[in-house]
C-alpha cells in the first residue's frame, strides 16, 4: 500500500497566465534540437552525424566518450541542418529541420507477456538504443542514470507543483495503456518498488489512480513538495552509497510506446503559460522543438523572456530557442530591465513575496494571481537573514549550512549536512526568497560537481 | 525622478571597470541602488522571478519597529527633565527637548558608522552593506540623553571597526554590533554611562528637593529590605510612583532614550514578529528565561534582589529592548531553529543571574547578549550534529 504524506513548508508561487485545459493543434516545429547542456554528468559528447545527414526519429545523434552506451537520439525525422559549438569546440546544440514525414527508426516490439519475460540486459539494450535511457535521473547528483548499476527504487512524481506546472491529468490524458508498460519495464530494473507519488489536492489521473506493479503514494503540501527529491526524503530516504532513479510520466509513456509500439516516439504535450502569453494553454509538439510556432501571435507585450521550463529552475532560451529535453513548459514572463524609484520601499500590492516586510502585502491575497517580471529587486548582499530557507525546505535538511559548506567546498561537511539528498529543483525556493540574491541552485550544482569529479 | 535617472546614468561609467573612479565603484552603487532599485534582471539558468524582499526593506521594517520606542523616548527624555527640576511642560515643550538631545546622536551614529562603513566597501571592494540601517538607529537608542556627542563617535567607530569589519564585515561579526558600542562606553567611560546620568538636566540646572537619579536596577541592587515597597516609595514628593510596576510597564521613567518602555519594545516586537524579520522563538524565550531565573531565585535567593517578584525583571532595566532588538539580530544569534530557543532562554537567565548577583554591573541583558552571542555558534554546532547523526544513523538501518 502506498503511504500518505501530509507536508507543512513550502511555498506556492501563484503566477498569472495559467493554462486553459484545452490542447490545442499547432503547426510542427520547422527546427528542433538536443542540446548537451541540458543534461548533467555527460563527460564528453561525441557527434556521430555530419551536417547535411538525414536522420530519423531514434537515429543517434552523438554519445558520451566515457559511457559510450548511452547515445543522444533524434527526436524527429529531417535533415542536421546545424552542429553548434562553442568554446574549445564544446558541443552545444545539434539542430534537426524536421521533414514533417515522422520516420522512425525500428525498434523491437513487445507483447506484454514478452515484457515479462525479457533480461534486465535486453530491456537496458533496448532503452539505450532508442535513447529514452536518457529520462533515467540518478540521485544523487541528479545525473543521467548510469546503466551498469541497480537502484533501491525508482520514483516517478505524478504532479507538478512548481510555478504555473502543467496539469498531468491533461499532459497524460489517455496514455493510461503506455504508462502501465512502461511501469512494467521499470519494475525489472529496480532491486525495489517503483513509486508513483501523486498529490492530493489536484484530480488525480486514471493514469497513475489505476497503474498496477507500483506504490501509489499520496502527499499534500505547498510547493516544493512536487519535487522528487522532497518525496523520496520522505518515502526511502537517499544514504551515502544509495542510488535512486528518478523519472518523469513522461518518460514512462516514452518507454511503453518504445516497448509496445517500437518506435522513439517523442511528440510530448507542452503547455505555455505566462501573464504575456495571449492564449496560454496546452499545444501537441515535440521534444526539443522550436518555440517560433508556439509564440507566433501568442503574445501580449514585447519586452518578455522565454522560459524553457518553470520560473523556479527553467532557462531563458531566446524567441528562438529550443524547448529543453525535460522540459514540457514554456513560461514567458515580462522582462523586469527597469528602475524602481526608492524601489526598495516603496509599498506595493503586486510585489510577491513570501516575507511579511513592510510594504509587502502580498500574505494578505495568498490567492491572487501575481504578474512577476525577472528583476532580482535588489543586489546581492553577505548571508544576513536566517531560518528563511527553513521555512520553504520540507525535509529535514538545514539549507543554510548547506550552503554554506558548499561555499567553504567542505565535501565531508556537504554530505553530512545531507547534500545527496537535494538537486537543484528541491531548492529552487531558497533562491526565490533569498534576502541576499545568491544563486542558490548555481552554488548547490558546484557542490555537487565538486563531490562527483573528486 | 527620470532627471535624476539620468545623472546617475550619466556619471556610471566614471565607476565602472576602467572609469577614473573605478574605486569608488561601491560608494557609488550604494547611492544609486539606494535612490532607485537596480534594473538587473535574473540570470540565464535558475530562478527566473525573485521575492520582492531585499536586505534594504528588511532592514528598514525593524527601522520601522524601533520607531515607537524612539518617538516615545523623544517625548521621555522632556518628561524626565521636566520631573527633575520639578517643573511642568507641554507636550510639545517636552517632546522638544527630546528631539533637541536625540537627533544630534542620531546624526552622529549614522554619519560615523556609515562613512566607515563606505570606506571599508572602497577598500574591501564589497558593497555596502544596508545592516547599519538598524545599527545605526540602534547606538542612539541605547545611550543616555546626556551622553556626549563624541563619545557617541567614539563607541560607534570603535563598534564598527572592531565589532563588524574586523570580522569580515556585515554577516561576518560575532557580536551584536550596537550592543559592542554601548559595551565599550561602559567600561572605557563608566562614569558617563553609569550612576546617575540617565535624567537630561541641562546646564547647571536646579533639581527638585528630594530628587535622585538612581534607576530601578540601583534600587533594587541596593535595596536591604524589600524591594517592591523600596521602588514604589521612590520619588516621593516630586515623583509619585515612578517605579511602579504599571509605570515602569510604560516607562515613563529615567533610562536610555528607547528602552525605557516596555510597552512600545512589545509594540515593536508585535510588528518584527508579523513581518516575520525577528524571530518570535527568541523573543519568547528570552522573556521567558528571566521569567523562569526570577522565578528560580524567588525559592532559593536569599538577598532583597532575589526576592523582588519575578515579573518586575521583565519591566524594569532594558530587558524587553535587548529582546526584541538585540537578541534577534540574525547575524549573531543562533542560526539553527532549535538553537534559537536555546539561545534566548540562556540570555534571560544570564541577564537576571547578573543583575541579582553582580552589582557591579546592574545591567545585565548587554552582558547575557554579548555573551550568549558568542555562544551561539556552539549551541549550532550542537543542533547541527544532531541533525547530522540522524541521516548517519539512518543509513546504517
Amino acid at each position: 500500500m502506498g503511504k500518505f504524506i501530509r507536508l507543512k513548508k513550502g511555498f506556492t508561487i501563484n503566477l498569472a497566465g495559467k493554462a486553459s485545459p484545452k490542447i490545442a493543434e499547432v503547426e510542427p516545429p520547422e527546427t528542433v534540437s538536443i542540446k548537451p547542456t541540458d543534461f548533467h554528468g555527460v563527460y564528453m559528447p561525441k557527434v556521430m552525424v555530419k551536417e547535411g545527414d538525414t536522420v530519423k526519429a531514434g537515429t543517434a545523434l552523438f554519445h558520451d566518450k566515457k559511457f559510450e552506451k548511452i547515445v543522444f537520439t533524434a527526436p524527429v525525422s529531417g535533415e542536421v541542418v546545424e552542429i553548434k559549438r562553442g568554446e574549445k569546440r564544446k558541443l552545444l546544440e545539434v539542430k534537426i529541420l524536421a521533414d514533417k514525414k515522422s520516420d522512425h527508426e525500428n525498434f523491437r516490439k513487445y507483447t506484454v507477456s514478452e515484457i515479462a519475460n525479457l533480461s534486465v540486459d535486453e530491456i537496458k539494450g533496448q532503452l539505450l538504443a532508442s535513447g529514452v535511457w536518457l529520462n533515467f535521473i540518478q540521485r544523487p547528483f541528479g545525473i543521467i542514470a548510469d546503466p551498469a548499476m541497480v537502484p533501491k527504487a525508482i520514483h516517478i512524481s505524478a504532479f507538478d507543483t512548481s510555478p504555473l506546472a502543467p496539469d498531468y491529468s491533461i499532459l497524460f490524458r489517455g496514455q493510461d495503456q503506455f504508462f502501465q508498460v512502461g511501469v512494467d519495464v521499470l519494475r525489472k530494473l529496480t532491486s525495489g518498488v517503483v513509486n508513483v507519488n501523486t498529490h492530493t489536492t489536484s484530480e488525480i489521473s486514471t493514469v497513475f489512480s489505476q497503474v498496477k506493479g507500483a506504490e501509489v503514494n499520496k502527499f499534500s503540501g505547498p510547493h516544493p513538495v512536487g519535487c522528487t527529491g522532497v518525496q523520496i526524503h520522505h518515502l526511502d530516504p537517499i544514504n551515502k552509497g544509495d542510488i535512486v532513479w528518478t523519472i518523469n510520466p513522461f518518460g514512462v509513456i516514452q518507454i511503453g510506446k518504445l516497448f509496445a509500439n517500437g518506435i522513439y516516439d517523442a511528440s510530448r504535450v507542452v503547455a505555455v503559460v505566462g501573464s504575456e502569453v495571449k492564449t496560454p494553454q496546452y499545444y501537441k509538439s515535440v521534444t526539443g522543438a522550436s518555440i517560433k510556432k508556439l509564440v507566433a501571435n501568442n503574445l501580449l507585450s514585447e519586452n518578455v523572456r522565454f522560459i524553457s521550463g518553470n520560473a523556479l529552475t527553467g532557462t531563458n532560451i531566446g524567441a528562438d530557442g529550443h524547448l529543453g529535453f525535460y522540459d514540457q513548459q514554456l513560461t514567458i514572463l515580462p522582462e523586469g530591465n527597469h528602475h524602481e524609484f526608492i524601489g526598495w520601499i516603496t509599498p506595493g500590492a503586486n510585489k510577491l513575496s513570501m516575507h511579511r516586510a513592510w510594504g509587502l502585502f502580498s500574505f494578505l491575497t495568498p490567492y491572487k494571481e501575481f504578474k512577476l517580471d525577472t528583476n532580482t529587486h535588489g543586489e546581492p548582499r553577505a548571508f544576513v537573514e536566517t531560518g528563511v530557507f527553513e521555512k520553504v525546505v520540507p525535509m529535514d535538511i538545514l539549507p543554510t549550512h548547506l550552503i554554506k559548506s558548499i561555499l567553504a567546498e567542505d565535501i565531508d561537511e556537504m554530505e553530512a549536512l545531507g547534500i545527496y539528498e537535494v538537486i537543484e529543483e528541491d531548492l529552487a525556493l531558497c533562491e526565490f526568497v533569498d534576502v541576499s540574491k545568491h544563486n542558490v541552485q548555481e552554488i548547490l550544482r558546484e557542490g555537487l560537481d565538486l563531490i562527483r569529479t573528486s | 525622478m527620470n532627471f535624476l535617472r539620468k545623472q546617475l546614468d550619466s556619471v556610471r561609467h566614471n565607476f565602472e571597470k576602467g572609469g577614473k573612479l573605478e574605486k569608488y565603484y561601491f560608494a557609488y552603487e550604494a547611492f544609486d541602488t539606494f535612490l532607485f532599485s537596480p534594473n538587473t534582471t535574473t540570470e540565464v539558468k535558475g530562478v527566473q522571478v525573485r521575492d520582492a524582499v531585499d536586505l534594504k526593506r528588511l532592514m528598514m521594517t525593524v527601522v520601522i519597529a524601533m520607531l515607537p520606542c524612539l518617538i516615545f523616548g523623544m517625548w521621555n527624555v522632556g518628561q524626565q527633565h521636566f520631573v527633575a527640576l520639578g517643573q511642568t511642560g507641554t507636550f510639545g515643550e517636552k517632546f522638544w527637548i527630546g528631539l533637541v538631545r536625540t537627533v544630534p546622536i542620531i546624526v552622529v551614529s549614522y554619519a560615523v558608522g556609515l562613512g566607515i562603513e563606505f570606506v571599508f566597501a572602497t577598500l574591501r571592494r564589497h558593497p555596502v552593506n544596508e545592516g547599519f540601517l538598524v545599527t545605526g538607529m540602534l547606538i542612539p537608542l541605547v545611550m543616555p540623553a546626556s551622553i556626549p556627542l563624541w563619545q557617541v563617535a567614539i563607541a560607534t567607530a570603535f563598534a564598527v571597526v572592531i565589532g563588524k569589519e574586523a570580522f569580515g564585515g556585515t554577516g561576518m561579526n560575532v557580536l551584536n554590533v550596537a550592543l559592542t558600542a554601548r559595551a565599550f562606553l561602559y567600561f572605557a567611560y563608566p562614569s558617563q554611562i553609569s550612576g546617575e546620568v540617565w535624567t537630561y538636566l541641562g546646564d547647571g540646572a536646579k533639581m527638585v528637593s528630594g530628587y535622585s537619579g538612581a534607576t530601578p536596577l540601583a534600587l533594587a541592587a541596593q535595596s536591604t529590605g524589600n524591594v517592591v515597597n523600596d521602588l514604589n516609595s521612590f520619588g516621593a514628593g516630586w515623583a509619585d510612583g515612578i517605579y511602579n510596576f504599571w509605570n515602569m510597564f510604560l516607562g515613563v521613567m529615567p533610562g536610555c532614550i528607547g528602552e525605557t518602555s516596555t510597552l512600545m519594545c512589545l509594540i515593536g516586537a508585535a510588528i518584527l514578529v508579523i513581518s516575520g524579520v525577528g524571530s518570535w522563538k527568541i523573543i519568547v524565550s528570552v522573556f521567558a528565561g528571566a521569567f523562569g531565573m526570577g522565578l528560580f531565585l524567588n525559592a532559593v535567593g536569599t538577598s532583597p534582589f532575589s526576592q523582588m517578584p519575578a515579573h518586575y525583571h521583565l519591566v524594569i532595566g532594558g530587558l524587553a529592548f535587548g529582546a526584541v532588538f538585540m537578541a534577534t539580530d540574525p547575524v549573531t544569534a543562533a542560526q539553527t531553529e532549535t538553537g534559537k530557543w536555546f539561545y534566548g532562554f540562556l540570555i534571560g537567565v544570564f541577564t537576571v543571574l547578573v543583575r541579582v548577583y553582580n552589582p557591579a554591573y546592574p545591567e545585565g541583558i548587554m552582558l547575557a547578549i554579548l555573551l550568549m552571542n558568542v555562544f551561539a555558534p556552539l549551541i549550532d554546532y550542537f543542533v547541527v550534529s544532531a541533525n547530522k547523526k540522524r541521516r548517519i544513523q539512518r543509513a546504517t538501518v
